[in-house]
């Protein structure tokens, strides 16, 4: 434990030379545009065949570098997500090799099931750390991880208007954010120029590129669709149940204002006596 | 306060009816939740996905022992003499009357499969112990024979069968 | 609670039962025959909002704790498991999580009711007291069930509110490495959190016990600050404030219902969704909102022990309110100037609070200095020089006619 604690904090004093130009300039960072979801607001819904592209765009880029190991294959097949069939989750689990022991308690690689969850693609944080200059942070809750100062007044209305997609609007911007740095900035060595990223300076190359990930719905294959696909795919990862859970509270809503109608008349007969 | 119209009245007690019923329908839904998360959670549910056994290395006589949905599962390859010992029994006797025909799958009379578990309170019977050469529950003495049936001891019924199908001869999928 | 009970019960194993220990007598002197005054607004249902938020946090916990595990290396990932697993999970610790917000709005605003109309004036001091006492207890539940988690905010919040005792003389420091149970927060500290998680919203219930005892025995104050005379200025408290508790409890409920259901993180920080991690602190630290006008006190001084003492202090001060306001009326409905300064004091927490989630540079500071004067002075100088000075209006004779005259 200790070792590995070591290995990281080195990893990270590694990588502070770009947290520290981080801080200098994050105050000249543009805020993320807002972007329309279809999960957004009370009656919001996930697209299915976005979830889809998103995951196809995971499993073939993201993946080589980010672990989302709290979700499990099975997830893919839950209700309010991607939509698979437990046959496809099932082909699917089986491509990947999966360590585990067997019999005799030897390491062994078997396929994956639906029970298991998506194999990391390093063994640990340090590896992480190691390969990449700074650990690539897990996918599993990064959509709820990641966020901007919404700043005075805003934040009062978003109780209202239930904006809460600051995740996947900040992830759809930092991927599409990367551009030529201006004259007179100097990017640190293993940094690459995001315009939205706090200090602009940013670890992770640009991943998405033009046509780089097939579709067969017919998608368009653009840097913009894909970013948000993918950033609509994190969603649903940090929050599997979002759509169980808009509708149940919809259905909550209707009866506290039943109840509470009720309550208030009969509070009024009761009153009546008195006043 | 003035006297109160009937009509009135009948008024006022549907309201209070309607109300109470309301509420009550609310803290009835709110038991679900509280009541439902204590039941199996989805990653449990699905780690008691089927496993598959291969039978090839489980010599004759050999009872192994594996794990599904958390219980021991006794795989016995009974041995020509076992499987004699469970036919000859007069099933009227017995206990919990069930033929070793009905303990087995047809086509493969020298397995067993069986999961581990006594009827009586739950113990892990010991293998090829007690008088039937089956299984001795060592916590209340229930004895079971080689078909995994009860024969003697507290135990009110024969060993449970869990869903299992032979996949090839030798190798079956449990669950 | 309060006088005997003319409770008689019809059923023959009742009257039996109730010969034998009368609880039944208790229950209905406590909460149907009880007095309670007729003016009351609905600002006095926050009592019985918080009696229901208590009751929803320990179910809810209780529900929590059977999946919830205690490790360094399996806190995060089995609250994840609630989320994402176990059944209703994700609406459970939403329930929980926004529950504790809810309950904080409703103390707060139940304290400013307090303050605005008297309530802490004799005879109701030990009353007043055992709110302050719940309060604390509210702050350190609330405090240890945010490390729960195991995100960076619980990590950092850990590490942060548990270093306010290094700033002890002396002792400071291994009374931190005490509390910690190693040489920094970690899985001892993590483990025992929890132990006092689960027990302290129990010793919460035994104070709510003594503080609704103290109540009835003092009787409630109301709007008018003045002491029901006769049976005109009191109505049973079944049915007239259970209904009227009722129904607001369930207005509240939309409100807790709305931020459960539609925006269940917007209490919360989004850092708590990343893994703690030792080797990195969060750019901005921030302590949940409802600790946030304490936390610019304690910036706004620039000494550490002064500064732990002043955001102590700044809890503490209100346990001697009841002397500390020299005024013998109590309602603010009949005290002008010391209406225009609750509003003042009012919006100094509010900007207090505001000033807690910035960071602690430049103007922010300034500010914050000057709130902080004002907060201490509000008590110390502010309430006892108004009890002299200020030239309050005639209190109506009675509750009923305070009640008829606006009518």
């Amino acid at each position: 434990m200790t070792m590995h604690r070591t290995l990281i904090a080195l990893a990270l004093a590694a990588s502070l030379g770009v947290a520290g130009a981080a801080q200098a300039q994050e105050h000249d960072t543009p805020k993320p545009p807002a972007q329309k979801w279809s999960f957004s607001g009370p009656f919001g819904n996930f697209d299915q065949a976005q979830l889809q592209r998103g995951f196809k765009i995971y499993k073939e880029v993201c993946s080589s570098c980010h672990s989302m190991s709290l979700v499990s294959f099975r997830n893919l097949a839950e209700p309010g997500g991607p939509g698979f069939s437990e046959a496809q989750v099932e082909a699917l689990a089986a491509e990947y090799k999966i360590a585990d022991l067997d019999d005799k308690g030897q390491p062994i690689e078997r396929p994956g099931r639906p029970a298991d969850t998506f194999p990391a693609p390093f063994p640990n944080a340090a590896a992480a750390a190691a390969a990449n200059g700074v650990a690539p942070p897990d996918f599993s809750t990064l959509a709820k991880a990641r966020t901007y100062e919404r700043g005075f007044p805003w934040f009062v209305f978003d109780i209202f208007s239930q904006y809460q997609e600051q995740g996947p609007d900040y992830i759809h911007a930092i991927l599409t954010g990367y551009e030529e740095a201006p004259k007179g900035f100097t990017v640190p060595s293993g940094g690459h120029y995001n315009k939205y990223f706090p200090g602009h300076v940013i670890a992770m190359p640009a991943p998405l590129t033009d046509g780089q990930v097939t579709f067969d719905d017919g998608a368009p294959q653009t840097l913009e669709q894909y970013s948000h696909d993918v950033a609509a795919f994190m969603v649903w990862a940090s929050e599997p149940h979002m759509v169980q859970r808009k509708r149940v509270g919809f259905q909550v809503m209707i009866f506290l204002i039943v109840l509470t109608g009720l309550l208030y008349f009969t509070k009024k007969k009761v009153w009546s006596a008195v006043h | 306060m003035t006297t109160v119209p009937s009509a009135e009245h009948s008024r006022r007690d549907f309201l209070y009816i309607a109300t109470g019923s309301v509420a009550a329908v609310g803290a009835a839904a709110t038991l679900v939740p509280l009541i439902t998360q204590m039941n199996p959670d989805a990653s449990t549910i699905a780690a008691g996905a089927p496993i598959e056994v291969d039978l090839a290395p489980i010599a004759d006589g050999q009872i192994i022992k594996v794990f599904w949905r958390s219980k021991p599962i006794f795989i016995f390859h009974r041995t020509q003499k076992e499987i004699d010992e469970a036919k000859s029994v007069d099933v009227a006797t017995l206990p919990d009357p069930e033929s070793d025909a009905q303990r087995t799958k047809p086509g493969h009379e020298p397995w067993l499969v069986v999961i581990g578990i006594c009827t009586h309170l739950g113990c892990i019977p010991i293998a090829h112990e007690g008088e039937y050469h089956g299984w001795f529950c060592p916590c209340h003495g229930s004895q079971y024979d080689t078909a995994g049936r009860i024969r003697k001891g507290p135990a009110p019924k024969n060993l449970v069968l869990p869903p299992y199908q032979f996949v090839s001869d030798t190798r079956i999928r449990i669950g | 609670m309060s006088g005997h009970s003319t409770y008689q019960p019809q059923n023959a194993f009742l009257q039996w039962f109730e010969k034998r220990l009368p609880i039944g007598g208790l229950i209905h002197s406590s909460f149907v025959a009880y007095p309670t005054p007729r003016n009351l607004n609905y600002w006095w249902t926050f009592g019985g909002i918080l009696s229901f938020m208590l009751g929803v946090q320990i179910i809810t916990g209780i529900v929590l704790a059977m999946h919830y595990t205690p490790h360094v290396d399996l806190a995060f990932k089995s609250v994840e498991g609630i989320m994402r697993d176990v059944n209703y999970g994700w609406l459970l610790r939403y329930l929980h999580s926004n529950g504790a917000s809810m309950f904080f709005i409703a103390v707060y605003i139940h304290i400013f009711r307090g303050m605005y109309y008297g309530s802490y004036k004799e005879p109701r001091e030990v009353l007043w007291i055992l709110g302050v006492i719940i309060y604390l207890l509210m702050m350190a539940t609330g405090f240890l069930g945010y490390t729960l988690p195991w995100g960076q905010m619980s990590f950092w919040g850990a590490t942060v509110i548990t270093n306010f005792f290094s700033a002890i003389p002396g002792v400071g420091e291994a009374i931190v490495t005490w509390l910690w149970g190693g040489y920094a927060v970690g899985n001892p500290t993590l483990n025992r959190f929890y132990s006092l998680h689960y027990l302290l919203p129990f010793v919460i219930a035994g104070v709510v016990v003594l503080h609704v005892w103290a109540l009835h025995v003092a009787g409630q104050n109301n709007p008018a600050g003045i002491e029901p005379k006769s049976d005109k200025d009191t109505v049973p408290f079944t049915p007239y404030a259970t209904v009227k508790d009722g129904f607001f409890i369930a207005v509240f409920c939309i409100m807790f219902a709305w931020f459960v259901f539609y925006t269940p993180n917007f209490l919360g920080h989004a850092d708590n969704y990343v893994p703690a991690n030792p080797a990195v602190t969060p750019q901005h630290i921030v302590p949940e909102w409802y600790y946030l006008p304490f936390y610019a006190i304690l910036r706004a001084i620039p000494n550490k022990l002064l500064g732990v003492c002043a955001l102590f202090g700044s809890i503490l001060i209100l346990a001697f309110l009841p002397w500390l306001d020299t005024s013998k009326v109590r309602s603010a409905r009949y005290r002008p100037l010391f209406r225009q300064f609750f509003w003042l004091f009012f919006a100094v927490c509010i900007g207090l609070g505001y000033l807690g989630a910035m960071p602690a540079e430049g103007v922010y500071v300034t500010i914050a200095r000057v709130l902080t004067f004002y907060y201490f002075a509000h008590f110390i100088i502010v309430l006892p020089l108004l009890g002299i000075f200020e030239k309050t209006k005639p209190l109506p004779n009675s509750i009923s006619e305070s009640v008829l005259s606006k009518a």
